[in-house]
C-alpha cells in the first residue's frame, strides 16, 4: 500500500495516518502478547512443575510483582485445579511430550503456576485486543479497510465506535502493565544467563508510526542502522543499501541485486538440503553487505541510541531493576524483554493519538481517503517496521500494471541463510555457543529461536561438537 | 436437577461460567440455524465429556491466518475451547512440543486414534515435482496428508488454501499448488475464507459432536449454514444497489453514506458466506461494514477470477 502510495505520489489524509497507526499499535499490543505468552512462555515456564505450587505462596508472589487485579489463594487454586483436572484426563493437548523436568527450567512451582494464570488469561485478552482491528479494520486477521489514498472506515468514525476502541486499548495496555511487563522483570532473574547468550552483531530499523507527513523525520520509531553493537554509532538507514543475496538459497543463479532489480526464480525440481551449497528457501538480505537483526530488539536499540526519552527511560530503569549491564540487551534475555518494554511504549503513545482523532472530528474534518490516479510508469518503496521488524516492499509500474514487485520481510532477514560472502544470517550467528543440556532436547536452541518471533516453521540444524552428529531439530 | 448441577459443577471446575456458557450456546446454534430447543443439546456437548474428541491439525502451505482466527474464537473463549472441549492433539503454532517431540505427537496421535480423530487441514498442498517445494521433517506435504487423511474420521479444510488452494495455487502456481480435496482426490468438508470466520469452524465441530453427523454441505463441501446465501442477498446495504445508489471513489460523499459497493468492485454478489450476519470478532464489524468491497476470498480461485479488487466486475 505505502509502495504504491510512493510510486503514484498521493498524501493520505491526517484521519488515515492517525487510524493507520492506532491499526498498527493495535497490532504491536496483539501480537508481542500473543508471541510472549502464546508462542515462547512455555520455553521458559513449565506447567507441569505449578501443580506442585501453593497457591497461597503464589498470591503472595503475584501481590508481590504485579498489578493484576485477578489474582488472591482463591483465584491460583482454581486455576491450579482447571490444569489438574487436564493433566488428569490423559489427554495432554498442545501441552503433550514437551520439556516438563528439563533442566533448563529455573522457575520456582509458584512462579510457574502465576505464568500458567498469565498464560490462560492472554489467551482471553488476545482475543478481545483483537476486536480494536475489527472496530476500523473489518476484521482480525487480514483486516480490510486500507486502500491506496486512505482508509475506507469512514463510517466507524462515530463516538461510540471510537470509545469502544478506547476501552479495548485501555484493557490491553492495563494487562501489558500489570501483567506482562511484570512478568518479565518476574522471571528474568532467574534466567540472568540468558543474557549472555543468543546475540547478535548488527540491527536495522526501518521505523513506523509517523506522527506527520514528514518521514522519516517523524518516525515514532526511528529508523536507523547500528553496525557491530556499537549503539552511539547509530545512523540513518538508507534503502538504497539494500541487497539480496540468492547463492546459498533455492534460487536460480544470479547475483545480489537490490530490491528494484530483483527476481524471484525458483529453482525447478526438488531443491536439495545441502549445507555446503544451497539450503533455504529464504533469500538472504543484506545492508552494506551485512546482516542485520531486526524486531523489537533492534528499534528498541536504534531508539534508545538515539537518546529517545520513552525508550530511554523504560530500558535504563529495567536495567537498574534488575542490576544488570547495558551489554545484556544483546541476547535471548534482551531480545524478550525488548518486546515487552516496546509494548509498553507503543501503547502508551496511543491514547493521544486517538485524542488526536477526536479533535480533527470536532473540528468537522472526516476526510479518510484521498483522490490518486495511476501514472502510466512509476516505482516506489514503503518501508515499515511491523511486530516482527523491519519490512520493505518495492514495485515499479508499466503501463499501469506491476512491472515488478518485491518484498523484503521480518523473517528473512532474521532467518535467512549465508549470502555469497559466507556470512551468517541472525539466527544462525544467535545460536552459536549456545550451551545444550541435552542435544535429543534442545529446549535451549528453541529458547533463541523463538525469541525472534519467526514467522516459519524453519528447519534448525544443531551440531554437537562431541559427537559431530547433526541433530535436525524443527523449530515451530 | 441433580445431572443438571452436576453438569454444571463439571464446567466450573474447568473455569466456564455457566452465563457465559449459555450465551456461547445460544450464539453458536443461532449460527448453525437451528432452533432454540438445540441450545440445551448445544451445551450438552460441552459437557466435559469423558473424552474428549481428539483433533489433528496439519499445517501445509498457509500464512497461521486460519490458526490466528481460531484463536480469536470467542464463543467459546480459545482457552476453553483447547483445555476443555475438544483435545488438540498436534497443532504446530500453540503445542509446546519442537523438533523430534513434535513429530512423535503427530505419529502416535494418528495411530491412537486411528479412524476416529477429526483432521483439521490449513493451507495448500504442493503437487508438482512429487510435492517437494513443501516439506515438514523431510516428508512433503503430499505425502503427510496422504498418510494422515484417510485415518481421520473427518477431513476438514480450515480457510481457503486447503479448501481450494488459495494464493499458492494462484497463477502462475510454480509449485503445481492445490486444495486438499483435489490434491488427494478425497472428498473434505470445506470452510473457506481468508480467514474464515472461526464461528463456523466450531459450528461445524459441534454439529458433528451433536449429530454424529457432518452438517448438510454444498456441491464445493461448505456447510449450507454458512455458506448458503450471497453476501449480496444479506447485505445491509442491498437497498442502495436497487436504488443505483453507489460509492464511486473511496473517501466521497457517497462513501460516507454508506452505498453500495459495487463499483468499487465489490464482489458480493458473486460470493457465499455468513459474514453480514455473523460478522467477525464478536459481532465487531465485516469488511462491507468498514467501507471495503468484499474481495470474494471464500471463492475458489479469487486472486485470479475476482481481481482486480477495487474494479467492478465484469
Amino acid at each position: 500500500m505505502r509502495a504504491v502510495e510512493d510510486a503514484v505520489g498521493v498524501q493520505i489524509p491526517e484521519n488515515a495516518r492517525i487510524i493507520r497507526n492506532l491499526l498498527h499499535g493495535a497490532q504491536f499490543q496483539h501480537d508481542h502478547i500473543v508471541h510472549f505468552y502464546g508462542l515462547s512462555a512455555l520455553d521458559w515456564v513449565d506447567v507441569v512443575n505449578a501443580l506442585k505450587a501453593d497457591p497461597k505462596r503464589t498470591a503472595a508472589l503475584a501481590d508481590n510483582v504485579s498489578n493484576d487485579p485477578k489474582g488472591g489463594t482463591a483465584y491460583f487454586r482454581e486455576v491450579q485445579q482447571r490444569i489438574k483436572t487436564f493433566v488428569d484426563s490423559g489427554q495432554l493437548g498442545p501441552f503433550a511430550n514437551a520439556y516438563w523436568g528439563h533442566p533448563a527450567y529455573s522457575l520456582p512451582p509458584e512462579a510457574n503456576l502465576m505464568a500458567a494464570a498469565h498464560y490462560i488469561e492472554a489467551l482471553r485478552l488476545q482475543a478481545k485486543a483483537a476486536r480494536m482491528h475489527a472496530i476500523f479494520g473489518a476484521k482480525n486477521p487480514h483486516l480490510q479497510t486500507l486502500t491506496v489514498g486512505g482508509v475506507t472506515c469512514v463510517k466507524d468514525l462515530t463516538p461510540d465506535r471510537i470509545a469502544e476502541f478506547l476501552y479495548l486499548w485501555k484493557e490491553t495496555q492495563d494487562f501489558v502493565k500489570n501483567v506482562y511487563v511484570p512478568d518479565i522483570l518476574a522471571v528474568a532473574p532467574f534466567y540472568k544467563d540468558w543474557g549472555g547468550i543468543g546475540g547478535t552483531t548488527n540491527f536495522l530499523a526501518w521505523g513506523d508510526l509517523p506522527q506527520s507527513a514528514k518521514e522519516p523525520e517523524s518516525l515514532f520509531l526511528p529508523r536507523g542502522v547500528i553496525m557491530k553493537r556499537d549503539i552511539k554509532g547509530v545512523r540513518m538507514a538508507n534503502p538504497d543499501k539494500v541487497t539480496e543475496h540468492i547463492s546459498r538459497s533455492w534460487y536460480k543463479d544470479g547475483k545480489a541485486r537490490h530490491p528494484y532489480q530483483g527476481e524471484t526464480r525458483p529453482i525447478e525440481g526438488d531443491p536439495k538440503y545441502d549445507t555446503s551449497d544451497k539450503y533455504s528457501w529464504l533469500k538472504a538480505p543484506r545492508y552494506e553487505d551485512q546482516s542485520c537483526e531486526v524486531g523489537p530488539l533492534a528499534r528498541m536499540l536504534v531508539a534508545y541510541g538515539y537518546g529517545k526519552k520513552e525508550v530511554v527511560d523504560v530500558i535504563n530503569g529495567t536495567l537498574q531493576q534488575l542490576n544488570l549491564p547495558a551489554a545484556v540487551l544483546f541476547s535471548t534475555l534482551g531480545r524478550t524483554a525488548a518486546r515487552a518494554l516496546e509494548t509498553l511504549v507503543i501503547g502508551n503513545a496511543m491514547e493521544p493519538w486517538i485524542m488526536e482523532l477526536v479533535g480533527n472530528l470536532k473540528k468537522g474534518d472526516a476526510a479518510t481517503c484521498a483522490s490518486w490516479s495511476m501514472p502510466k510508469s512509476a516505482r516506489g518503496n514503503g518501508l515499515n517496521d511491523v511486530a516482527r521488524g523491519s519490512l520493505g516492499h518495492w514495485i515499479e509500474i508499466e503501463d499501469g500494471k506491476i512491472k515488478n514487485y518485491q518484498y523484503v520481510v521480518p523473517s528473512t532477514w532474521n532467518l535467512g541463510p549465508r549470502c555469497k560472502n559466507g556470512k551468517l544470517g541472525p539466527v544462525e550467528e544467535s545460536l552459536i555457543g549456545t550451551p545444550v543440556a541435552d542435544p535429543k532436547n534442545p529446549l535451549e536452541i528453541i529458547r533463541t529461536v523463538h525469541s525472534f518471533d519467526p514467522c516459519i516453521a524453519c528447519a534448525v540444524h544443531v551440531i554437537d561438537p562431541h559427537s559431530n552428529e547433526v541433530y535436525k531439530v524443527k523449530v515451530l | 436437577m441433580k445431572e443438571e448441577k452436576e453438569f454444571y459443577e463439571r464446567l466450573e471446575k474447568k473455569g466456564v461460567s455457566r452465563r457465559d456458557f449459555m450465551k456461547f450456546c445460544g450464539m453458536l446454534t443461532a449460527t448453525m440455524g437451528l432452533s432454540s430447543s438445540f441450545i440445551p443439546k448445544v451445551a450438552e456437548v460441552f459437557a466435559a465429556p469423558k473424552q474428549r474428541p481428539p483433533v489433528v491439525w496439519l499445517h501445509f502451505a498457509e500464512c497461521t491466518g486460519c490458526s490466528e482466527a481460531t484463536l480469536r474464537t470467542m464463543y467459546p473463549w480459545i482457552d476453553e475451547l483447547l483445555l476443555g472441549v475438544i483435545d488438540m492433539e498436534y497443532h504446530e503454532t500453540i503445542m509446546a512440543a519442537s523438533g523430534h517431540q513434535a513429530e512423535d505427537v503427530l505419529h502416535s496421535a494418528v495411530k491412537k486414534y486411528n479412524g476416529k480423530f477429526i483432521c483439521v487441514v490449513e493451507g495448500a498442498i504442493a503437487t508438482k515435482y512429487n510435492g517437494a517445494y513443501g516439506k515438514i521433517a523431510g516428508r512433503t506435504f503430499l505425502e503427510i496428508a496422504k498418510d494422515v487423511c484417510p485415518k481421520a474420521a473427518a477431513v476438514i479444510c480450515m480457510g481457503t488454501c486447503s479448501a481450494f488452494g488459495g494464493i499458492q495455487a494462484a497463477k502462475p502456481n510454480p509449485g503445481g499448488y492445490k486444495g486438499v480435496g483435489d490434491a488427494l482426490g478425497i472428498k473434505t468438508l470445506n470452510i473457506p475464507g481468508c480467514p474464515p470466520n472461526p464461528i463456523n469452524l466450531v459450528g461445524t465441530i459441534v454439529n458433528y459432536l451433536l449429530l454424529g453427523k457432518l452438517p448438510a454441505l454444498d456441491d464445493l463441501g461448505r456447510p449450507l449454514f454458512a455458506y448458503g446465501k450471497s453476501i449480496h442477498d444479506q447485505c445491509p446495504r442491498r437497498a442502495h444497489y436497487e436504488n443505483d445508489e453507489f460509492v464511486e471513489e473511496f473517501g466521497s460523499k457517497e462513501a460516507e453514506m454508506g452505498y453500495c459497493l459495487y463499483k468499487v468492485g465489490c464482489k458480493g454478489p458473486d460470493t457465499y458466506n455468513n459474514c453480514p450476519i455473523a460478522k467477525f470478532n464478536d459481532g465487531t464489524s465485516w469488511p462491507i461494514e468498514a467501507g471495503h468491497p468484499c474481495i470474494g476470498c471464500s471463492e475458489p480461485d479469487f486472486w485470479d477470477k475476482m481481481t482486480p479488487f477495487f474494479k467492478e466486475s465484469e
